[in-house]
């Protein structure tokens, strides 16, 4: 499959006189898994945010399906996002902000509610989110991003705050999804878990996409055998000029 | 249902949970409840009202926005996450801030008087007291929204929270004054009039103050502001002024919110 699920060209971002964004240039094939790895600051946040539109670019073009995603806001029905902070209204129950969301996104069928089954959320989406624990919040932030079944699932960080078992119920849920065709971006620190999750990995730093091919070739191209130390590798090297 | 509807429905929902907006209800019912009993008579409670009216109303509505909408700063990141406008988004938020906060002042306001009764020229004076409140929020909101969307540190928000207020409560006055006492050979009626609309507690506190005959206590001035309110062209200038005072931040507010990174 060659065909591009989102195709990034050339996509620069300033902050003040930080450029967070250097013309990264990225491409994520459909049904498969990318793992967008990196140092903290590298701007895998910030590449993502630009692929929701919640970050403007300052130069480049994002393409999803080969649409410009610029002036559209409409082509976020097909995106879930699992933000990093789950930080929400505090006075609203979990199960009210799931009810904005159907009516923002004007749906009611085909939910998936898995998650909610899976992390047993029922009872938790009737009280108020500010009595839900941090682990129990970023559950319910999970179940958000699932709910829609969208074609792409935006993951920043996804397992962090959750417990060995529900961390285990949600990457079978991401490995079932990207089995169902889904095409999903995810961020992490805990490359054992991204080895088990991803196909391909994009390796950033400073702002700079240094690497784009698939977990093995990193290894390959680094000497290593394991995910964690092929990163550490390309950190320690300032890798440069490897692009896929 | 458009996106600012649902918007507005649910972070209204959230605001009007919120402890500090019943607070504010509450305090503004027990100071009405007291200022009631105490002078036994409407008109006395409501022209101490106006003072704390014009003090309060302004501050809680722009610290306590601002705060809030620090507060949901994921929030609004979750919703532009969503297939919706950020055009209509920023209206939803700015209006689900603004209605508690309008409903809550009113209750708080409203509610002793209900409860007492008052004749006609009292319910008339309430309902000028009533209806400045209201458009004092809207314009302080206005300001609020458009400082948490324009400053992205909360601290240096807070602060110009803060700094808007006190220009606008204390500061603007006493230029005014400086400029009166300075000019104070010439005829300065007119001058002072357009003065007053560039400051919206000013037109608030002028337009209550006339409700009550406070012009007598103001001389000349007092007759020439009189008469200029009670005039067609007055009541046009008042509420241009007022509705530039609400639309203006509003309207920065969306350009910035629409080219805003989260």
């Amino acid at each position: 499959m060659n065909r591009a699920m989102i195709q990034i060209t050339n996509l620069s971002k300033r902050f003040g006189a930080l450029n967070v964004l250097r013309s990264v240039d990225l491409t994520v094939k459909p049904g498969r898994v990318i793992a967008i790895v990196g140092p903290n600051g590298a701007g895998k946040t910030t590449l993502i945010k630009s692929v929701l539109g919640l970050t403007r670019p300052g130069a480049g073009r994002i393409t999803l399906d080969g649409v410009a995603i610029a002036d559209d806001d409409a082509y976020r029905a097909r995106i879930g996002y699992m933000p990093q902070i789950a930080r929400f209204p505090e006075n609203l129950t979990g199960a009210e902000l799931i009810t904005m969301l159907i009516d923002l996104r004007g749906r009611t069928a085909s939910l998936d509610t898995e998650l909610i089954d899976s992390f047993g959320l029922h009872d938790s989406l009737e009280q108020p989110l500010r009595v839900l624990s941090g682990g129990t919040r970023q559950k319910v932030n999970a179940a958000m991003a699932f709910l829609f079944s969208p074609d792409l699932l935006i993951l920043d960080e996804p397992t962090a705050g959750l417990d060995p078992l529900s961390s285990s119920v949600l990457k079978d849920k991401i490995l079932a999804e990207r089995g169902a065709g889904k095409t999903v971006m995810v961020t992490s620190h805990i490359m054992n878990e991204l080895e088990e999750l991803a196909d391909d990995v994009g390796f950033m730093l400073e702002g700079r996409m240094e690497f784009v091919g698939t977990l093995d070739e990193l290894k390959c191209i680094t000497n290593q055998t394991t995910l964690e130390r092929a990163v550490a590798a390309m950190m320690t090297r300032g890798w440069m000029g490897v692009a896929a | 249902m458009n996106t600012l509807v649902k918007v507005l429905k649910y972070q209204a929902r959230d605001a009007v949970r919120s402890r500090w907006l019943i607070a504010y209800a509450i305090f503004f019912m027990l100071v009405t409840e007291g200022l009631l009993r105490f002078s036994g008579d409407p008109v006395k409670a409501q022209l101490s009202l106006v003072s704390i009216v014009l003090f309060l109303v302004p501050l809680i509505a722009v610290v306590f926005g601002t705060v809030y909408l620090y507060n949901a700063r994921e929030f609004m990141e979750l919703i532009l996450a969503q297939p919706v406008n950020r055009r209509q988004t920023y209206g939803g938020l700015y209006l689900g801030l603004t209605l508690p906060l309008a409903l809550a002042f009113v209750i708080g306001l409203g509610a002793p008087f209900a409860m007492h009764g008052t004749d006609a020229a009292g319910w008339a004076t309430l309902s000028a007291l009533l209806l400045t409140g209201l458009v004092l929020t809207c314009i302080f909101t206005a300001l609020a929204t458009l400082i948490a969307v324009k400053c992205e540190d909360r601290m240096r928000g807070l602060g110009a929270a803060i700094a808007v207020w006190l220009l606008l409560t204390v500061v603007y006055d006493g230029f005014v004054l400086l400029i009166l006492a300075a000019f104070s050979d010439y005829p300065l009626e007119h001058a002072t009039l357009a003065l007053m609309m560039g400051n919206p507690i000013d037109i608030a506190r002028v337009v209550l103050l006339l409700q009550f005959d406070g012009a007598a206590m103001m001389g000349y001035t007092g007759a020439v502001f009189l008469k200029f309110f009670a005039g067609a062209s007055g009541v046009v200038v008042t509420v241009a002024a007022l509705t530039l005072w609400i639309a203006t931040p509003v309207v920065l507010g969306v350009h910035v919110f629409q080219r805003k990174d989260f």
